[in-house]
């Protein structure tokens, strides 16, 4: 297995693609954060990826990645032969009869929708938020901060038929981007939607769980870090311990937490795999978490890394804030294994 | 023509009471039994008061579609001599996590009262109700005679209730245990079933996660020759069922455990060998991780197949049109969308008779998938299987025109429950609302009962299904319509309309109110998260007093917000078991 994994995907090849489709959205979109739409380039994602791609997929469930249009929200960049004779370009598609009168209802509710957007009260928001019942998605223990992201997540997503603008202008109540965008891997960002039944929702994550990416050998499994604009995914096999696991996620992460997760200063420690990382991401405010086989989310570290990399599914680098009650016994952790 | 059609009227009166008196209770009441609808029923009751007693003495199940539209004590005064009772709870969107826990739909009042009036009943049916173990074992040793237990999608049990049933009930034939919310304590309840037990016929434990002490199941179907169906949990290997088959060779339904053990050539042949004795499988199911190379074993036990469930297998789109190949009597399929378009094609081609298709989403919520079932797998099938009526489909993509084919392929449908599951998608082609589909749908299927739209719905939609559904009972929305006018034209049309289930949509007061007097004659309607506000829900209340208004409200919504509404018709009068998260108005 390669060394720096990300590289391998991201090919120069790769970027005049992207490059031609950052130019279509920055064209077709009059606000976007600079220093985003610098990383697009950067992405591992082997589809083109923009900041408001990566905004408008994280909502919603079930949205196709951009080869298949998705046209709800027109930001496909990539011509699809279906598409292209129809509408002259993504823009229109946002603004043709449907959308519009979809945005009209919006507008001309009450109000009192969960999606109304424009001029919303922080209450009204937060009462949207509120909607969502904690029990989201696979696990029903998921907490209702989840549920908010992925309400708050929702709005801004439905804002976009209007034009990608809102998202950033009209809806200055809605948090920051970069707050929200990422939701807890657990994916069901609607609570009760799509409408499966609890029994067969937690059958297909155990189903998932087994049959995820192991065919090749390989075992690839997203990490989200909250605050970030979007996901990386990790072959987990190729990492032999914690320690190389926590320098390649630091890495990774390292251009969304710029001066807070810093190696140089730490010492190169043997055998002391688990406390490095929990010490890595201590310092740092954040804690790593992963959700395992059974739906849980459990602290990075606590077993033998064999064990971790069989149960794990996804990982999540959670904000201290949210993990009290994690922390501390990650920091016990690692004075007893100091 | 007055005079003599008056007389003739005065005769044939005259006759029909000569004849009524002659006519003895007894014979009527036999001629009553023979009927088992209970919408019959129903009907008969309505003709004449004695018709109204023959039929209440005569009726040995009764079936109540909402548990809180009337109370036991009226239920028993009404009917006396019932057996067999089937009870629905919550309402359908518990199942998706909407309704607040505790919420009520408790059985053990209901219990305690059959206890007293009926000492004989044998079967219980439930569906979304909330059941203790507590009240199941008092189920278990109020009823003597008992014989058949179902659950499904019920909650509030655990395994050791299980336990107090196969201890106690010696007359069971029935254990029919369907994705519950069921606290799995372990899986020793089955080996609480006596020696001495042989009556069981059903055995359905799938839903349940944790071993089984196998010794104990091989010897339980051992002893119960008329087992016809058995469906085992994820946790019996592929050489355990092998085993057991041999000795239940005579199964109607067959639930398999896992179907991916690692075996051996010779287990593989005892394998096929002892599935081929089993000449009267008609339903099969389970195939947990079920690996493709074994898929071969259970061919020759298909010929007579027709109902195939492969909703916890997920096979590919190749895998699954050899063993379609194997079903040529198949009528009912439930698969995954693994299979895709392909396998759906297979479908289309290998199963002329198919009456009911269900494609479940292997992985709903992964937002880069890029498989699954698109609308061309739709329209194979509908091209293969003219006979097509219930449908269930998810699928991330759908248009107009494939769903207008569809119908045009297949009329007949009665229940067309479509799932695109990002919610408000239009075509995927044209961009239009998906309002033509669903236009489409009513206005050709006219014998449709259940109907479930998704995709990017304006009122148009709404005002389709209000004009031309006729015949529609059920009718699920979510993230659709553009203002009150759509549920008002629902409310204003479809004459058969008993349920109304409604989430995520623009709808506010109007549109609530403007169904007062059609509300009695459904059974029950939901909203949440649409625009009706408290005042609008107390408005209703006080409008309609025979009408249950309940409202539940979030965590931190708005005082004036009622964001669940859940309004049925009572006998019974407002319940007083709701939480306190639950308002009655």
């Amino acid at each position: 297995m390669s060394t720096p994994l990300e590289h391998d995907y991201i090919g120069l090849a790769e970027t005049s693609s992207m490059e031609r489709s950052s130019e279509k959205l920055s064209s077709s979109s009059s606000s976007s954060i600079p220093s985003i739409e610098d990383k697009t380039s950067k992405t591992a994602n082997d589809t083109c990826l923009n900041l408001k791609e990566t905004e408008l997929r994280l909502g919603l469930p079930g949205s196709q990645s951009p080869e298949r249009k998705l046209s709800l929200f027109g930001q496909d960049l990539e011509t699809n032969d279906k598409s292209n004779g129809f509408a002259g370009s993504p823009l229109k598609n946002l603004v043709s009869g449907a959308k519009r009168g979809f945005s009209d209802a919006i507008d001309g509710s009450n109000g009192k929708w969960v999606f109304a957007m424009n001029g919303k009260s922080d209450v009204e928001l937060a009462k949207g938020a509120a909607l969502a019942s904690p029990r989201v998605g696979l696990d029903s223990k998921t907490n209702s901060q989840q549920a908010k992201t992925s309400v708050s997540v929702m709005k801004e997503v439905v804002g976009v038929p209007q034009s990608p603008k809102p998202v950033q202008d009209k809806n200055n109540l809605v948090p920051p981007v970069n707050d929200h965008a990422i939701a807890p891997a657990s994916k069901a960002q609607v609570v009760g939607w799509p409408p499966i039944r609890s029994f067969r929702k937690n059958s297909m994550a155990s189903n998932l769980a087994k049959n995820s990416d192991e065919g090749a050998g390989c075992l690839y499994v997203k990490v989200s870090m909250d605050g970030a604009p979007y996901l990386r995914k990790v072959d987990l096999k190729t990492y032999n311990n914690y320690m190389e696991f926590s320098s390649a996620l630091e890495k990774m992460f390292s251009c969304f937490t710029i001066g807070q997760c810093n190696s140089s200063g730490l010492p190169a420690r043997d055998g002391l795999s688990e406390s490095r990382l929990m010490d890595l991401l201590h310092g740092s405010e954040y804690v790593l978490t992963y959700e395992d086989k059974d739906g849980d989310w459990m602290l990075v570290g606590d077993v033998p890394w064999e064990m971790f990399t069989d149960s794990c599914r996804r990982l999540r680098i959670m904000k201290g804030s949210e993990a009290i009650g994690l922390a501390p016994r990650a920091m016990e952790k690692c004075k007893n294994q100091n | 023509m007055g005079s003599y059609s008056s007389e003739l009227k005065r005769s044939k009166d005259s006759d029909e009471s000569a004849r009524r008196s002659s006519f003895p209770d007894e014979v009527l009441e036999r001629v009553l039994s023979l009927l088992k609808s209970h919408r019959d029923r129903s009907s008969v009751s309505l003709v004449c008061k004695d018709w109204y007693n023959a039929e209440r003495w005569s009726r040995t199940h009764v079936f109540i579609g909402n548990c809180y539209s009337v109370s036991p004590e009226i239920v028993a005064r009404r009917f006396p001599r019932i057996r067999s009772v089937t009870l629905k709870g919550k309402p359908r969107f518990s199942d998706f996590n909407l309704v607040p826990e505790n919420w009520g739909a408790d059985i053990h009042a209901w219990l305690v009262v059959f206890a007293a009036k009926y000492p004989f009943l044998e079967e219980l049916r439930l569906k979304r109700m909330a059941i203790s173990d507590e009240s199941l074992e008092f189920l278990a040793i109020s009823f003597p005679n008992f014989k058949a237990l179902s659950l499904l999608s019920c909650d509030g049990f655990s395994t050791n209730g299980l336990a107090a049933i196969a201890t106690h009930c010696k007359n069971l034939t029935e254990l029919d245990i369907q994705e519950n919310g069921i606290d799995d304590k372990g899986g020793s309840w089955l080996s609480c079933f006596p020696e001495s037990f042989t009556s069981l016929e059903v055995l359905n434990f799938a839903n349940l996660t944790s071993d089984i002490n196998f010794d104990a199941l091989e010897k339980l179907v051992g002893r119960c020759k008329s087992m016809r169906v058995l469906k085992l949990n994820r946790s019996v290997s592929l050489e355990q069922l092998q085993r057991l088959l041999v000795s239940a060779p005579q199964l109607a339904e067959l639930g398999t455990g896992s179907f991916s053990q690692e075996l051996t050539i010779h287990e593989y042949e005892d394998l096929e060998s002892t599935l081929s004795n089993c000449k009267n499988m008609h339903t099969l199911s389970g195939l947990w991780d079920a690996k493709g190379i074994y898929l071969p074993a259970l061919y020759p036990a298909c010929s007579h197949l027709t109902f195939l469930n492969l909703s916890y297998a997920a096979l590919q789109s190749v895998e699954l049109a050899k063993l379609l190949a194997h079903c040529p009597r198949l009528k009912r399929l439930w698969v995954l969308d693994t299979v895709e378009d392909k396998g759906l094609e297979a479908v289309g081609l290998n199963c002329p008779l198919l009456e009911e298709l269900r494609v479940f989403p292997a992985d709903p919520f992964d937002d880069e998938i890029v498989h699954g079932v698109t609308e061309a797998g739709f329209v194979a099938v509908s091209f293969g299987c003219p006979r097509l009526h219930y449908v269930l489909y998810f699928c991330r993509q759908m248009t107009n025109a494939a769903v207008a084919t569809i119908v045009q392929n297949c009329p007949d449908f009665t229940h067309f429950r479509l799932c695109i599951m990002n919610p408000g998608q239009p075509d995927y082609l044209t961009n239009e609302p998906m309002d033509e589909a669903f236009g489409a749908v009513v206005k050709t299927c006219t014998k449709l009962q259940r109907l479930s739209v998704s995709g990017l719905l304006t009122d148009l939609t709404f005002e389709y299904i209000g004009r031309y559904a006729k015949n529609l009972e059920t009718l699920s929305v979510a993230f659709a319509g553009r203002s009150d006018w759509g549920m008002q034209c629902v409310l204003g049309g479809c004459p058969k309309l008993r349920k109304l289930e409604i989430r995520d949509c623009p709808f506010g007061n109007a549109a609530l109110l403007s169904g007062l007097e059609k509300y009695e004659s459904m059974r029950s309607l939901w909203m949440s998260a649409c625009n009706v506000t408290m005042n609008g829900c107390r408005l209703l209340a006080r409008e309609m007093p025979r009408l249950n208004v309940e409202v539940m409200k979030e965590d931190g919504s708005d005082d004036s917000q009622a964001d669940k509404v859940y309004v049925y018709r009572s006998i019974a009068g407002p319940r007083r078991d709701a939480p306190p998260s639950v308002l009655t108005l």
